[in-house]
């Protein structure tokens, strides 16, 4: 097991790598650099050609990446060309920010999603069966964006029940504002993994139950609820993958529900780095988050490999 | 245990009430939801455009020259700030003296003296210096590209020398805030520190940062200028780029005042008892017409037919009011417009004869692209405002091919001369600009200036109108000056370099407890009258 999780472990930094520098290419495929964006749009060219040579923008573009890279394995990552504050705060105050709603909206999600899928599954075919099912794909098919203004409208200008945006706390939170700022976000979040687990969770159970050992459970004379343990047991690793690459989506956190709840998050910080061309928080945010996909792939399989001894040979 | 509960309950009940009395005894505190989407920098030098300048500039740190916010009535203009007064050296026009005003203390308690503007001289324009300010740097000189050097005459006076000689400096000047040497000190020489405590002079103080979600100013009691002492308490500033985020916040009461309501949102506010303010104020959404050879609009007649082919009060309905119709560079009431020969009503057989002329008819219509941004700072509703014009100026004989991309690739096109790879082809640019005063108008217009030197993108220029330009820059008597600037703007318009569309009218919505402000024709706004009246 510890040599199967330290050769994953080794796999890992070629794929990092290899992200960093197509990360890197695609920045240099937009057009404009941080500083026609960091400067007054009646700023003249001449200046900006100064501003690219002090900042360094100037040098060929391997180079800017060496440089860069160095600094990485030095643990340095940067400091935002915005407003000069280094990468690593912002970046682990925005990853912060986006763990206290991820994790919720991961537990309410696949809670949620895994009750629907198996409840569809036992009544295949039945009335409840499409009206769960039909739950579900709402949930993968309802636009988010669409979806938390209506929630917006609803709870917050019509019943002013709870806030329309905005982080009420630091870090976690501790007072009821704090925990009431968190119930549309963490719903709206929670609403794509709850439809995708919901479908994978409905198709791995039908799967098992279709397999000749449930039948010969059955006629062992095994109690419904102890077979529908065997199943699910064997439906797990399917529905574990599934739910390791959405757990990943949402640490990366949604651009857009950040956005209409205006969540300081890192799809937020994400997003701004983007439109400003801000490249320093762009690398490290999108390698931190590519690291978090790697880890958890890691995590599943693990997990999975637990589960499954066939996984292990 | 129940009981202890409700004991809890009523406490914070009675405490949230008591701080409401004080609030109601003092001025209050003012919540604004910013458009910017990160907290502008809190160094004295605030990114995020005008906006920072706004909310993050002028309340918190002062220039030498200021505005004079006072008056909604006409365009606001300078007035003196940290200097008292200012003069052209006798014997060189490029000579500034400075006159410091005298018992100005920076909100960490240090003097305010020749040593304070020399050292933030120093922060920007002197990269050997430990202040040095990059980033800070990097706007000031997109706003002052013409300073050259300084010197300390005395402890309350410096002079500041221009590369060449330039009437409306003391313009230019307004936009260089002076921030505290003493505070730079405490926070270890690093400009990160200092903006989360930083200092200057104005009415008020920053008290808190927290980044990407909020600051919070307080009054400045001690400020030098009793008149201008702040109502409010203190003002929580919030960025909230998303339009319909500001609206829900401020329709929920998070909020009492958001900027930049969205325009079909400005009827159902007003019914639900909001204030919606809106003044004219120094900004243009043209088209920046390519004048160059083998673009369409070289031709004069072209270029007029297009400023009679737009239908400004529809797209002023389409805005619900939020924008005033253009005819120049400047607002038509404004005392510097002028008598221009071509007063551009819409007129689609005016357009339609100019364009005959031209040589084009109904079976040749002229053909033009036209580059613009799906967002963007001042950009209004790009998209659906320049429709609107494709679909009306149809009708006069353009055929209007739109092109569409982000903010920043748009900026990167202002800054490459037509014809190059960035500008996409286009024979014009959407691009909307500050007009806050004569210093613009040489950097848009002067043929000196063509891209990618400065701001003239389209490279018009004729020799009237740079010998007018040139006369302006040397006239350091400000009758004289605003006489000759009247005189060339009307050339400019009758010239149509630009297809004057509209002036944003810059809307702004505040709850009914938001008191006592006075909307100034400016990018920027004085908070020290405004107050909370529960």
């Amino acid at each position: 097991m510890l040599s199967f999780i330290l050769r994953r472990l080794l796999q890992a930094i070629p794929i990092l790598f290899g992200v960093s520098v197509m990360v890197f290419l695609m920045v240099q495929m937009i057009p404009g650099s941080p500083l026609d964006l960091l400067l007054p749009p009646d700023a003249s060219p001449q200046l900006i050609e100064q501003m690219k040579e002090a900042y360094g923008f100037d040098k060929p573009a391997w180079q800017q990446y060496l440089l860069w890279l160095w600094q990485l394995l030095h643990g340095n990552l940067g400091y935002s060309i915005f407003n000069g504050a280094p990468v690593a705060d912002e970046l682990f105050d925005a990853l912060g920010n986006t763990f206290v709603l991820a994790i919720p909206a991961a537990f309410t999600g696949f809670g949620l999603g895994i009750l629907l899928g198996v409840s569809a599954a036992l009544s295949q075919g039945g009335p409840l069966d499409k009206l769960l099912s039909a739950i579900a794909i709402t949930g993968v098919s309802l636009p988010h964006y669409w979806f938390a203004i209506v929630m917006v409208v609803i709870f917050s200008v019509n019943l002013n029940w709870l806030p329309a945006q905005g982080m009420q706390f630091t870090g976690v939170p501790t007072t009821l504002a704090g925990f009431k700022s968190m119930i549309l976000p963490v719903i709206t979040l929670s609403l794509i993994p709850m439809g995708v687990v919901a479908r994978v969770v409905r198709a791995a159970v039908l799967e098992v139950m279709s397999q000749e050992f449930v039948n010969t459970l059955h006629a062992k004379g095994l109690w419904d609820r102890s077979v529908l343990l065997h199943v699910m047991k064997n439906a797990a690793p399917a529905t574990l993958a599934v739910m390791g690459l959405q757990f990943g989506y949402l640490l990366g956190g949604s651009i857009l529900v950040e956005t209409v709840f205006n969540w300081p998050g890192s799809g937020n910080l994400l997003n701004l780095a983007i439109f400003r061309r801000d490249i320093p928080v762009m690398q490290a945010t999108i390698i931190v988050l590519a690291a978090f996909f790697v880890l958890l792939n890691l995590i599943v399989d693990i997990a999975q490999a637990l589960i499954d001894p066939r996984i292990r040979r | 245990m129940k009981k202890s509960v409700t004991g809890k309950i009523a406490a914070l009940l009675i405490g949230t009430m008591l701080s409401a009395g004080t609030a109601l005894a003092d001025g209050g505190t003012l919540r604004i939801a910013m458009t910017s989407s990160d907290v502008p920098v809190t160094t004295g030098m605030p990114n995020n455009g005008f906006e920072g300048m706004r909310f993050l500039g002028y309340p918190v740190f002062e220039p030498l020259v200021d505005w004079d916010l006072s008056s909604a009535d006409k365009p606001a203009d300078i007035r003196p700030g940290l200097a008292e007064s200012w003069e052209i050296d006798p014997e060189d026009t490029k000579r500034w003296i400075f006159h410091l005003r005298p018992d100005v203390e920076f909100h960490d308690g240090s003097a305010f003296d020749a040593d304070a503007v020399v050292w933030n001289l120093e922060r920007f324009f002197d990269e050997t210096s430990p202040q040095f300010d990059q980033a800070g740097s990097a706007i000031v000189r997109g706003r002052n590209p013409i300073l050259d050097s300084w010197e300390k005459i005395d402890d309350m006076t410096v002079a500041i020398t221009t590369k060449y000689p330039a009437s409306y400096f003391p313009y230019i000047m307004s936009y260089m805030l002076i921030a505290s040497p003493a505070a730079f000190e405490t926070a270890n020489s690093d400009w990160n520190e200092y903006g989360k405590a930083p200092s200057g002079t104005g009415p008020f103080k920053v008290t808190n940062v927290t980044p990407r979600v909020s600051v919070e100013l307080s009054r400045n009691d001690d400020y030098w200028n009793p008149d201008r002492i702040a109502k409010l308490d203190h003002i929580q500033l919030f960025p909230m780029p998303e339009p319909t985020t500001r609206l829900a916040a401020l329709r929920s009461g998070q909020v009492d005042w958001i900027e930049v309501p969205p325009p079909d949102a400005i009827p159902g506010l007003e019914g639900a008892g909001f204030n919606v303010v809106t003044n004219t104020y120094p900004h243009v959404w043209p088209w920046e017409f390519d004048t160059t050879e083998g673009s369409p609009f070289a031709d004069v007649r072209v270029r007029q037919a297009a400023n009679y082919a737009v239908n400004r009060e529809g797209i002023v309905a389409l805005m619900n009011g939020t924008a005033a119709p253009a005819k120049g560079f400047f607002d038509v009431d404004s005392p510097l417009f002028g008598s221009p020969e071509n007063d551009y009503t819409y007129d689609p057989e005016k357009a339609r004869a100019l364009l005959a002329e031209a040589g084009y008819g109904p079976d040749n219509p002229v053909h033009a692209k036209i580059l613009t941004s799906t967002s963007g700072s001042g950009q209004m509703l790009p998209v659906q405002m320049n429709e609107y014009l494709q679909q009306t100026m149809a009708e006069s004989g353009f055929d209007i091919d739109l092109e569409m991309t982000e903010w920043g690739s748009l900026l990167v096109a202002l800054r490459n001369p037509p014809g190059t790879a960035p500008t996409m082809d286009a024979d014009a640019l959407n691009i909307s600009f500050a007009s806050s005063d004569i210093s613009y108008l040489a950097k848009y217009f002067h043929s000196k200036n063509a891209s990618p030197v400065s701001q003239n993108w389209g490279a018009f220029g004729t020799p009237e109108t740079d010998a007018l330009l040139d006369q302006i820059e040397t006239t350091f008597d400000a009758e004289k000056q605003a006489e000759l600037t009247a005189e060339l703007h009307a050339k400019i318009v009758d010239q149509a370099p630009w297809l004057f569309i509209v002036h944003d009218l810059n809307p702004r919505a505040m709850s009914e407890h938001v008191k006592g402000f006075v909307s100034a024709q400016s990018w920027f706004q004085d908070l020290t009258s405004v107050y909370i009246e529960e």
